[in-house]
Formats: C-alpha cells, sequence, structure tokens
C-alpha cells in the first residue's frame, strides 16, 4: 500500500516550498484542484503519489475576474462557476462551449480548465480553445510568477511545462473588443459524454467586414493541441468567404498529424479537422459582426 | 500514515471524522459514516450514482476525497426527505416507476434535485443533459424525465 500525505495550504510560498521540498527529497507530489482527472488516474495506479497538495484553499486560484483590460480564471474555479458568470459567457462564447463539452454536470461541478490544460490530454477540448483566445499560463514559481503561452505549456502527451516547485495559478485572456468572438467545435460519434475525433478553436476580429485578426488551433489531430498560423493568414483580410474559409481548412488539415485509433482514422481526423475550422469560422464570424 | 481529522456539515448537521488521506468521500460516507444511500456504481466519475451536493454543487462523492470536505457543506440522499415525509422528486420516482433495480436512484433523485434548484421549469432536452451523468440500466429514461417534468410542475405550482 503507497502511503499517503494531504495537505491543504493556504498561500503561494507555502505550496511552492512544499513541492521544492519533495522534489529535493526526490518523494513525488500530486496537486490536486478538481480532481476528476487526478483521482481516476490514483485510482488506475498510473499516478501513485505520496503527497497530494489541493490548492483549493489560495485566494489566488479562486479568482474569476473579468476587468476592463483582461479575464482572469484562477485555476481553482470549477467549470460550473465559469458557467454561471454571464460575462464570461458573452465575451467568449467558444471558451464555455468547450469547457460544457467536457464530463457531466457532476464533473464540472469539480473540473477546471486549468486542470484540462495541465493533464495535457491530446484530446482536452478547452485547450484548442483557450489557445484560440490567446490565453497566457500565470504559473507561481518559488521566485515569484512566469508567465508563458497556452500553446507552449502542453510540451506532450500528459506533458505540461512546469518545472519542478511550480503549479499552475491561473490562466489570463485578454478582453476581446468589440467584433472580436470565439468559437469551438468537435466532432464525436455520440452528442454527450464523449472524447474528441477532432476540436478546432477560433477567434476573429471582424472590422467593416474584413477580418482583421485570428487564430486556429486544433485538437485531437496531434500530440498536442496545436496553434495553426496559417489557417489565421488565410483568414485575414478577408470577408471570411468560401475561398479564404477553404484555405484555412486546407492549413489545418496541413497541420494535423494524427493518429489511428478507435475514434477515427487519421485520414478520417485529417478531413473532418478541416470541416470543423470551416464552421468554427463561420460561427466566430457571425458572432463577431453581432452588435 | 496518519488519519486526517475533518469537521464538516452533511444533511445540517455538523459531523466529524477520521479519514486516510487518499480516501474517497464516497467511502468515507458510507463506511467511516455509515451513509449507505449514496451507492458506488464506477468509482470513476462515468455512472453518476454517487452523486452529492457540496456546497450546492452537483459532485461525484468517488472523484472527491474525503479531506476535501473540511468546513464544505455536504447534501447526501438521505438528507431529501423531511419531517412532512417524502421529497417531490421521491414521490413522483415512486408514481411513474423511474426505478426498477434502484442502485442508480440516489444520484439522479440528488442529481434532478440540482436540476431544479437551478432551472425549476426545465425543459426535456435541459433534463436529458443535465442528467447526462447519470446511468441506469433498467428504465431506458423515459419515466425518469417523466418524473422530474412532472415533480417540476408540482414544485411550482403545489396542488
Amino acid at each position: 500500500m503507497e502511503a499517503y500525505a494531504y495537505a491543504a495550504p493556504s498561500s503561494i510560498a507555502e505550496v511552492t516550498a512544499l513541492l521544492q521540498e519533495h522534489a529535493n527529497d526526490g518523494r513525488p507530489t500530486q496537486i490536486l484542484a478538481g480532481g476528476t482527472d487526478v483521482l481516476v488516474q490514483m485510482r488506475s495506479s498510473r499516478r501513485a503519489p505520496r503527497t497530494i497538495v489541493d490548492i483549493k484553499r489560495l485566494q489566488e486560484t479562486n479568482r474569476l475576474e473579468v476587468s476592463q483590460d483582461q479575464i482572469y480564471i484562477g485555476s481553482a474555479v470549477p467549470s460550473a462557476r465559469m458557467q454561471e458568470n454571464s460575462e464570461l459567457k458573452a465575451l467568449y462564447p467558444g471558451l464555455l462551449e468547450a469547457a460544457d463539452l467536457i464530463g457531466s454536470t457532476q464533473v464540472q461541478g469539480r473540473a477546471t480548465i486549468c486542470g484540462n490544460l495541465c493533464n495535457a490530454s491530446p484530446a482536452g477540448d478547452s485547450i484548442p480553445a483557450l489557445i484560440a483566445a490567446g490565453a497566457v499560463c500565470d504559473i507561481a514559481t518559488q521566485s515569484g510568477a512566469r508567465e508563458m503561452a497556452v500553446e507552449r505549456f502542453v510540451v506532450g502527451v500528459g506533458r505540461n511545462a512546469l518545472a519542478d516547485g511550480e503549479f499552475l495559478l491561473g490562466v489570463k485572456l485578454p478582453r476581446p473588443g468589440v467584433g472580436t468572438k470565439d468559437a469551438y467545435l468537435r466532432f464525436t460519434p455520440r452528442t454527450e459524454m464523449d472524447i474528441a475525433v477532432a476540436g478546432v478553436g477560433v477567434s476573429v476580429t471582424v472590422q467593416d467586414g474584413i477580418c482583421s485578426a485570428a487564430r486556429v488551433a486544433i485538437g485531437a489531430v496531434a500530440t498536442t493541441a496545436l496553434l495553426v498560423p496559417d489557417a489565421a493568414k488565410a483568414l485575414i483580410g478577408s470577408t471570411l468567404d468560401d475561398d479564404a474559409l477553404q484555405a484555412a481548412g486546407n492549413a489545418c488539415q496541413a497541420a494535423a498529424q494524427p493518429i489511428s485509433d478507435k475514434r477515427g482514422s487519421a485520414a478520417y481526423r485529417k478531413k473532418i479537422v478541416a470541416v470543423l475550422c470551416r464552421r468554427a469560422v463561420q460561427v466566430a464570424g457571425a458572432r463577431a459582426i453581432e452588435r | 500514515m496518519s488519519k486526517l481529522h475533518i469537521t464538516t456539515s452533511i444533511n445540517n448537521e455538523p459531523r466529524e471524522y477520521l479519514c486516510e488521506p487518499n480516501q474517497s468521500m464516497l467511502d468515507v460516507l458510507r463506511h467511516e459514516l455509515g451513509l449507505t444511500g449514496t451507492k458506488e456504481g464506477c468509482g470513476t466519475g462515468d455512472c453518476g450514482a454517487c452523486s452529492i451536493l457540496v456546497d450546492g454543487r452537483l459532485v461525484c462523492a468517488c472523484l472527491m476525497l474525503g479531506a476535501e470536505a473540511q468546513d464544505a457543506d455536504i447534501e447526501t440522499i438521505e438528507g431529501v426527505a423531511g419531517d412532512a415525509g417524502l421529497h417531490p422528486l421521491q414521490t413522483k420516482f415512486l408514481e411513474h416507476a423511474a426505478l426498477q433495480c434502484g442502485i442508480c436512484t440516489p444520484g439522479f433523485i440528488m442529481a434532478s434535485k440540482a436540476l431544479l434548484e437551478k432551472h425549476p421549469n426545465p425543459d426535456e432536452a435541459t433534463i436529458r443533459y443535465w442528467l447526462a451523468g447519470n446511468l441506469c440500466r433498467c428504465t431506458g429514461y423515459d419515466k425518469i424525465v417523466r418524473a422530474v417534468q412532472d415533480a417540476a410542475a408540482e414544485m411550482s405550482h403545489p396542488a
């Protein structure tokens, strides 16, 4: 029987000190926020941590703030709490849709988008949406905070960029201006309780009928979610017409490096990721011109 | 490994218990506190049989540690019926035969209760999406949906 310990510190310094001390001694730790991935993994012995560090007692990780220039979503904020914030929902409908696709009502009562990010599944639905939104990770270290673009945070299947002694405090998102909106679409065989075969997150800015800025990210078609700059380039300067959509979809297809598994073949994923891109751009574009 | 001493509130009563650091809330409820109304189905958050309310939010007790309940406000199936008798959801589940073997029922009642607290008059699609995390292998779900609709109607317009 593995020996466990549980700690629920109330300050960032306590958490980082605990993580560093254990790392120095070679004793494994596991950060616990919503726990909807971690506890399942612990039970199946994929993770056998000696010390569970619960970060839900920190004031900073419970921040959910929508201010004039940015949005902050703390790493202990459950998905259900995000969904209850009508201002956040109006500003980032795509990100909220992505979070709402993850798990049941029960799971969303605990699960966090920062946990989805740290868990680093190739099919994590909130990750392409966060990349499209231009989100930045706020990482606590022993010497203060450091920031990192979300697209650099996930470094492989189940692996993130956190070093020993570090943990994710939250994500910062720019407050979208008038004419900027996002969308996230995924394909699953079932309508609920399923894992993406492919997913696409899109953010577009439309000024006077012309797309002036765009970010496109794809999920479940490579080892990590990917930002696709060529898809954005195809959209910028266009009226989001059929040719631009086609070119953006083709760029997503070219960037995808999927595997074949029980959820879909590589060829099918390449095809569907282009379709999802075109549709997601249409949804985001329609939202961007709503006044 | 020393046990943790946790103080919490369960069904509006202060409770305290000792638990292992890796012991689930489900295990604490059933084996430390004798509250066996909350059922274990899958143990991985897929079936919803262990649904409880924590600070008013629906959660799977198997996806929470007993240690995380410190200072929380927990509600389980044992707290649903009041002094006046069964909750309308419980009555309607009986009237509509919305249960057969019954293992999933406490979870469905807790999930439905959380639904009606947030959406007093849900349409059928809202009910089905909200309850998508609760699995039942007996009823085919239709009777459950009808029972929730009927309970919602009665709770908003008591006879």
